[in-house]
């Protein structure tokens, strides 16, 4: 099988601009980056069907001339699926930008707690220095 | 005797319709749902009865010629991973309903959690029947889009953001997904999985290897293996209760099954198998030392969570009849714990109103059932000897010790390592909530005040835009008042139970695992029920 360069070097681009979106601070750049991935490996299942051909009709032309129809139908699934990811995903932007008037992703609120108290070089909130172990306590009891 | 294969995934979905239907009918929506979910458990446990008996079933959907079609196929190992799944999701539904009964509506969109529920539980079962690379993809597509509804139900603060970083992995994971299938095609011209082990061979090894790097990648993200792991510990601890825990139950089982059915059915032994085993051991490790450093429950189930998948992947990794039995095993051990603990944390937050652990105690006195609720999964999860935990690690334990490689004893050691930690991660929790008494309100001053100090800053600062937010868990909860109804603590004690009858059949299961883990070690019976003579 000979593989077609042009539509795999346009599905590397798109791919390529995708993910450097997704790897934006705001949603709706989010959303945009994983629109044109989804598109570029759309065009990788093209590449992947091999030599374009005719309309694959029974009867209409031979088998050689006809393209490949299974990965089609593939990529005809995947485009329907990613169309309602992107519509979920706008959904989401929206409700974050009503709640915070933004739609970036906020930072978790752990991790953040994690690195304030990491920069103050304090314990965490479990960490108790007050509280010894009990077998201790039993035995200052013990000799109390 | 087919026939029946593709209930598991229709019943469901035929369900999610109709309670779509009858949106404004909560009693027949619940009734629905039961009746399907019940169903579906009598159809798993013949469909298991059948694949023992009769070997590997399959049915060809529609009316394509025998490769092009989509086909549906349960072995011994889908069989049981469909059971395990349709009894612990029954169980989930009835605690949901306990919950809805007892809390009413309060204005949530709740007439689509029913739908929704059972569009994940066919997803969750067609993953389990697909026979192609492309079926998989759907039924993950389906589980997938039902948790993103599931996740974010509600849509308050907490629950977007978790959501959004649930769905963006999702998203990518899918579409790396969708490229390994482009390049699977490309290579072999079928994303039959039967067909696939049958042309895999013949392909240029590189080619194999780069193939099969990308699926596990991708079944890795699902799984939550340890270096794309980070997004479960995030999202799931927002989510309701009943969500969580049958999330935690069955959604990374679905990533871990797909890795056993390929590397098992396509790729054989090979290298990446120790591979498989390192990235085991780095889970457990990294994945119970999160475990360790939290101080919520529900945070601290999902690292352990994270941490056990280590146990699977290390019987996968291992490549021989004992590991991968011992494997199977411990997904439907685990299945059912995770789920168990995952539930008991939601009736934790109702009677104590948090599920941080600062913030709770003496729940033994307030209610010993609980404690019992509790501490029977809790130890269960740890591996001490009455339960499954202890025969699923000790299984485990003995396939590494028979494998006898450097590897294997790394895994064997990091295996024991991390069983203790888990122990001392759920008896931190135990002993924090339930033994000592209710801590006085305010919070003990002295220790925390530098921490809530730090906390206002960052609110001040408007770092953390969500911190307020009540249901992340670290910030106050609302307190749920109220007991625990009686359907919640029902449905969860039936979880609870399943895994104990587990240890109480274990050597019957185990006798199944084997033969299930034999059959997966010989692919030519799966293939041959597949696919007719004339095709292969």
């Amino acid at each position: 099988m000979s593989a077609n360069l042009t539509l795999i070097l346009v599905a590397g681009v798109l791919v390529a601009t995708g993910v450097h979106l997704i790897f934006e601070r705001a949603l709706s750049r989010v959303i945009l980056g994983i629109v044109l991935a989804s598109n570029g490996v759309g065009v990788l299942y093209l590449a992947a069907g091999g030599a374009a051909g005719g309309a694959p009709f029974v009867g209409a032309r031979p088998a050689e001339e006809m393209s490949d129809p299974l990965p089609q139908a593939m990529v005809l699934t995947a485009i329907v699926i990613s169309l309602a990811s992107v519509a979920f995903v706008l959904s989401l932007a929206y409700r974050q930008w009503r709640l915070t008037g933004s739609d970036d992703v906020p930072d978790d609120a752990e991790d953040e707690l994690i690195r304030s108290l990491a920069q103050a070089d304090q314990t965490s909130s479990t960490y108790d220095p007050e509280t010894e172990s009990t077998s201790l306590a039993d035995e200052e009891d013990a000799t109390a | 005797m087919t026939d029946l294969l593709p209930f598991p995934v229709l019943l469901p979905l035929f369900g999610a319709a109709l309670t779509l239907v009858l949106r404004r009918h909560k009693t027949w929506q619940r009734a629905i749902s039961l009746a399907v979910l019940l169903a579906q458990v009598v159809v798993a446990a013949i469909l298991m009865v059948q694949t023992h008996r009769h070997g590997p079933q399959a049915l060809w959907i529609g009316a394509w010629d025998e490769p092009l079609g989509i086909v549906l196929v349960a072995d011994r190992l889908a069989a049981l991973m469909l059971l395990v799944s349709s009894v612990v999701t029954l169980f989930v539904l009835l605690y949901a309903i306990g919950q809805g009964v007892s809390d009413g509506d309060e204005g949530a969109p709740l007439s689509i959690y029913f739908p929704t529920f059972l569009v994940l539980s066919a997803g969750v079962s067609n993953a389990f029947l697909a026979g192609d690379l492309f079926n998989l993809f759907v039924s993950f597509e389906m589980l997938l889009f039902a948790s993103f509804v599931l996740l974010t139900l509600g849509g308050h603060g907490a629950r977007i953001r978790a959501g959004t970083t649930y769905v963006i992995v999702s998203m990518v994971s899918s579409m790396l997904f969708l490229v390994a299938i482009a390049a699977t095609y490309a290579a072999t011209g079928t994303v039959n999985l039967a067909q696939l082990a049958l042309r895999m061979p013949d392909i240029d090894h590189r080619a194999a290897l780069a193939l099969q790097l990308l699926l596990l990648i991708v079944f890795g993200i699902k799984a939550a293996v340890f270096p794309m792991s980070a997004w479960l510990p995030d999202s799931y601890p927002s989510a309701p209760a009943p969500v969580s825990a049958v999330f935690a139950g069955l959604l990374t089982k679905v990533g871990v099954y797909a890795i056993l059915r390929v590397q098992t059915l396509l790729f054989g032994d090979s290298i990446v198998d120790r591979m498989i085993m390192i990235a085991g051991l780095l889970t457990m490790i990294i994945g119970i030392l999160g475990a360790v450093a939290q101080s919520g429950i529900k945070r601290m189930l999902s690292f352990t969570l994270v941490s056990h998948i280590g146990f699977m992947l290390f019987g996968i990794g291992l490549m021989s009849q004992a590991g991968i039995s011992a494997a199977v095993f411990y997904i439907a051990h685990h299945i059912t714990v995770q789920t168990a603990l995952f539930l008991v944390a939601g009736l934790i937050e109702r009677l104590g109103g948090s599920t941080v652990l600062d913030r709770l105690g003496g729940l033994a006195t307030t209610s010993p059932l609980l404690g019992v609720l509790f501490f029977v999964p809790a130890m269960n999860l740890a591996g001490i000897p009455p339960f499954s935990g202890f025969v699923a690690k000790t299984g485990l334990l003995q396939a590494g010790v028979a494998d006898n490689t450097p590897v294997a004893w790394a895994l064997v050691v990091g295996s024991i390592v991390t069983s203790i930690l888990t122990l001392y991660a759920v008896t931190k929790a135990w002993s924090a909530a339930f033994w000592r008494p209710k801590p006085q309100e305010p919070a003990p001053v002295s220790s925390r005040q530098p921490v809530l100090g730090r906390l206002s800053d960052a609110v001040g600062r408007g770092v953390v835009a969500v911190w307020e937010d009540p249901s992340v868990e670290l910030s106050e909860q609302r307190t749920q008042g109220g007991g625990m109804p009686r359907l919640m603590v029902l449905g969860a004690a039936a979880v609870i139970l399943a895994g104990v009858v587990l240890a109480g059949f274990a050597g019957q299961l185990f006798a199944y695992t084997d033969s299930a883990a034999a059959q997966l070690l010989s692919p030519l019976s799966y293939i041959s029920a597949v696919l007719p003579p004339e095709v292969r």
